[in-house]
């Protein structure tokens, strides 16, 4: 399939620059830059590196906030008892599913609704915009709070509202039962982040050339056509980095099992699993080791999509 | 804020007014902006420099008692200290997550603490509660109902200030009742409550969530049976012998299974504040829940959300009975006064809560809050009895009620017993014990994730 992309190193280039070598005004920007990014860098480094490194450490002791006498070297076993427990893979596939499930409808829902905000009229624009985004701006515990309030089979409206849908009826108990419960927690994460997918998507969608999109009208190109060929192949960055945060950020998911189900009938989060070992039950070391792994699966997602999508982030620089 | 932090807040800083640009001056007063913020904050956390003199209770939630008692023994020791209350969080797990974490890390501003009984082990064991004074101790078991002694005790020693004792009791409609044909008068088995309501096409409300108050409803039924789930405690988490695989257990298995049929269709979801709900609106025609259901009530006949008679249809007794000519186990909870070990005033502390556990405020938070009192004689005022014409039972439900397993590692044996016992619709009283049992003593040995 051809698409119509400038390549982006060709956007800015002027005709007559020098080729190789770093120029002068380049090494001085470069040095701006790390001046202007060093505070936030060593920031990072004090309340980002700083806890990594801990926990890593930590996680090699078998370790009880209550019985720090008892504090002992374990090396790698809190890993292997993680690694060889059920809990943990079926943990690993309930956060993989809302994941998935998620980010796929954000995609599609967010464009959606960044080409409404596109598109719309200029007099109604700001209303718009203001209106996608109210879920984002609502805390994640009370909009948990709120779906459940809604689901719930005393105080909800829910369950008598929507009792014509097959499936469901006047008694139906939406957190009694695992994939209820994983839908209902679902559709709180969509509701609520839906408008930060957009929000990216509609930087992306601007940045697209409106020379492009006249050329491919003018040679008879259908709106479908436009869409698939002009508009998506040149914000693939802002896709990324769009599927990138909201991945990372879904694959998280804490908040809404902790007020909705509380981890019953096999809804546990990898992060509520490392909630429950650290914090409840208050064993540093095995909940350290499960943070660590949460990290490490992380970075296996992020370094996955910047492959999988191909993108240089620094090109949008037009470096 | 874990340490109380002292001395001087900066001030706000000077404006540079005479700065030409506008952006630089919106600047400097953004700064400011934010060195004010900083420094309320800061002012907020050094706030009382008082030091000795105040004594920080850190209360759980209720309908404002403890604030209202916090500010009389104030009164009362006439400027010998001044006692602020701090609110925890709802979830009594919660509470002890807080806690703990703060105490772990020596916090100083924890003088007086509220807690939940199934914790002080663990506090206790962890050196978080300053020990009991010999003639403190004395003075604050004389005339105290015996499971509160208990439940306030570890290692034989007295470790925290016993305050209200909760327990549960059976709560029925007496209509229902009567028409099942059940004597009432006499001790009623968990039996004999399922065939009641299949026959009356009712439902009976019990914790069938997965949380604490499921833990609380096994133990109940595991003890009324005779049995336990830590038949014998020990230092090394290995060593713990459970009691899961009992007859009794059994038993109290085939009961959670029976409850869950007739429980209605929330049931695995369902905690006390749903299980009330139920109950009033008519939906469950028995109910095993704490007293608070009997001010809820009333408050609700006030504001005008629930009929007058729905209350008056109310009829209570002590808890079902698991065996027939055994009498039952109720469940025992209420709070504990425990003295933070890094409290700069331990001495006042003790002194405070002696005042806040005395017998005038025990009646004074029975009758407004509807918490009932560890000491037995409120159980006589005639006032408590004018509003809580249950506090015969509840007293007499005191006396047999069974604390929850007394372990320091109460918080993983409680969340593995949730993992296997929920959903109680799922319970096989032959393997469950066993896979419960297993699941515990892997968590112990630290082989297994919770």
């Amino acid at each position: 399939m051809s698409t119509t992309t400038l390549p982006p190193t060709k956007k800015t280039e002027p005709v007559s620059a020098p080729k190789g070598g770093i120029s002068d005004r380049a090494r001085s920007e470069r040095k701006l830059g790390w001046m202007l990014a060093g505070p936030a860098f060593v920031v990072m480094l004090a309340v980002t590196a700083y806890p990594i490194l801990q926990a890593i450490y930590e996680s090699l002791f078998s370790y009880r906030l209550t019985d720090p006498d008892n504090r002992a070297f374990t090396g790698l076993t809190n890993y292997a008892v993680i690694l060889s427990d059920g809990l943990w893979w079926q943990s690993i596939l309930v956060t993989l599913f809302i994941t998935v499930v998620t980010v796929a409808v954000e995609l599609v829902l967010g464009f959606g609704l960044a080409m409404v905000m596109a598109k719309a009229l200029s007099s109604i624009r700001p209303v718009v915009r203001a209106a996608i985004l109210i879920p984002y701006a609502v805390i994640t515990v009370v909009s948990a709070f709120a779906w459940q309030f809604a689901f719930d089979i005393n105080t909800g409206f829910v369950n008598s509202w929507f009792a014509w849908l097959p499936g469901v009826a006047t008694d139906t108990d939406w957190f009694g039962e695992k994939w209820l419960s994983l839908l209902v927690i679902c559709l709180a994460e969509i509701w609520k982040t839906t408008p930060f997918i957009s929000l990216l998507l509609l930087a992306g969608l601007a940045q697209v050339p409106e020379v492009l999109q006249e050329a491919a009208q003018v040679d008879g190109a259908t709106w479908w056509q436009r869409l698939w060929k002009v508009t998506i192949p040149n914000m693939k960055a802002a896709i990324m980095v769009a599927l990138l945060f909201r991945s990372l950020d879904a694959f998280r998911v804490f908040d809404s099992i902790f007020i909705m189900t509380g981890g019953a009938n096999g809804t546990e989060s990898v992060s509520f699993l490392a909630y429950r070992q650290t914090i409840a039950r208050l064993e540093i070391g095995l909940g350290s080791a499960v943070s660590v792994l949460l990290f490490i699966v992380v970075v296996l997602i992020a370094a996955a999509f910047i492959k999988g999508f191909k993108v240089d982030l620094s090109q949008a620089r037009g470096e | 804020m874990s340490k109380r932090v002292r001395g001087k807040a900066p001030g706000p800083a000077p404006s540079r007014s005479g700065s030409p640009t506008r952006a630089r001056s919106r600047r400097s007063l953004g700064s400011a902006a934010a060195l004010l913020v900083a420094a309320s904050t800061l002012a907020a956390c050094g706030g009382d420099s008082g030091g000795a003199s105040t004594l920080t209770w850190y209360i759980n939630p209720d309908s404002g008692g403890q604030v209202e008692i916090a500010s009389r023994c104030t009164d009362a020791a006439g400027g010998a200290y001044t006692i602020e209350t701090a609110q925890l969080p709802r979830e009594s797990a919660q509470q002890r997550e807080q806690l703990i974490r703060r105490l772990a890390a020596e916090d100083s501003s924890i003088d007086i603490i509220s807690l939940d009984p199934p914790y002080i082990p663990e506090f206790a064991e962890a050196g978080f509660l300053a020990p009991v004074p010999e003639d403190v101790a004395e003075r604050v078991t004389e005339d105290v109902v015996q499971s509160a002694i208990d439940g306030a005790t570890w290692n034989d020693q007295l470790v925290a200030v016993p305050f209200w004792a909760n327990t549960q009791l059976l709560w029925y409609k007496k209509s229902v009742a009567e028409a099942a044909g059940l004597d009432m008068e006499q001790p009623v088995t968990w039996e004999q409550l399922v065939q009641a309501a299949e026959d009356q096409d009712t439902q009976i409300a019990a914790q069938g969530i997965r949380a604490e108050a499921l833990t609380v409803w096994l133990n109940a039924l595991i003890e009324s049976a005779g049995g336990s789930i830590i038949e014998e405690t020990a230092d090394d988490p290995q060593d713990i012998q459970l009691g899961l695989e009992s007859d009794a257990a059994e038993q109290a298995g085939e009961v959670m299974r029976a409850v869950s049929a007739v429980g209605g269709p929330a049931f695995t979801t369902a905690g006390e504040d749903a299980n009330v709900t139920d109950f009033e609106e008519g939906d469950a025609g028995f109910m095993v829940n704490w007293p608070f259901v009997w001010g809820r009530a009333l408050s609700a006949v006030e504001a005008g959300t629930l009929e007058a008679s729905v209350p008056e249809d109310y009829g209570w007794a002590l808890y079902p009975r698991v065996v027939e000519d055994e009498p039952s186990a109720p469940p025992y909870g209420g709070i504990n006064l425990g003295i933070g070990a890094f409290s700069e005033n331990v001495d006042g502390a003790f002194e405070a809560a002696e005042c806040i556990v005395s017998e005038e405020n025990q009646a004074y938070y029975f009758t407004t809050n509807g918490n009932p009192a560890s000491k037995a004689s409120v159980y006589d005022d005639p006032e408590v009895i004018e509003v809580f014409p249950q506090a015969p039972v509840i007293r007499e439900s005191l006396e047999l009620a069974a604390p929850r397993p007394l372990t320091v590692y109460y918080s993983e044996v409680s969340g593995a017993l949730q993992r296997v016992y929920h959903p109680a619709t799922a319970i096989d009283p032959a393997s469950t014990g066993q896979a419960a049992s297993e699941l515990i003593s892997a968590v112990l040995r630290g082989e297994q994730l919770l």
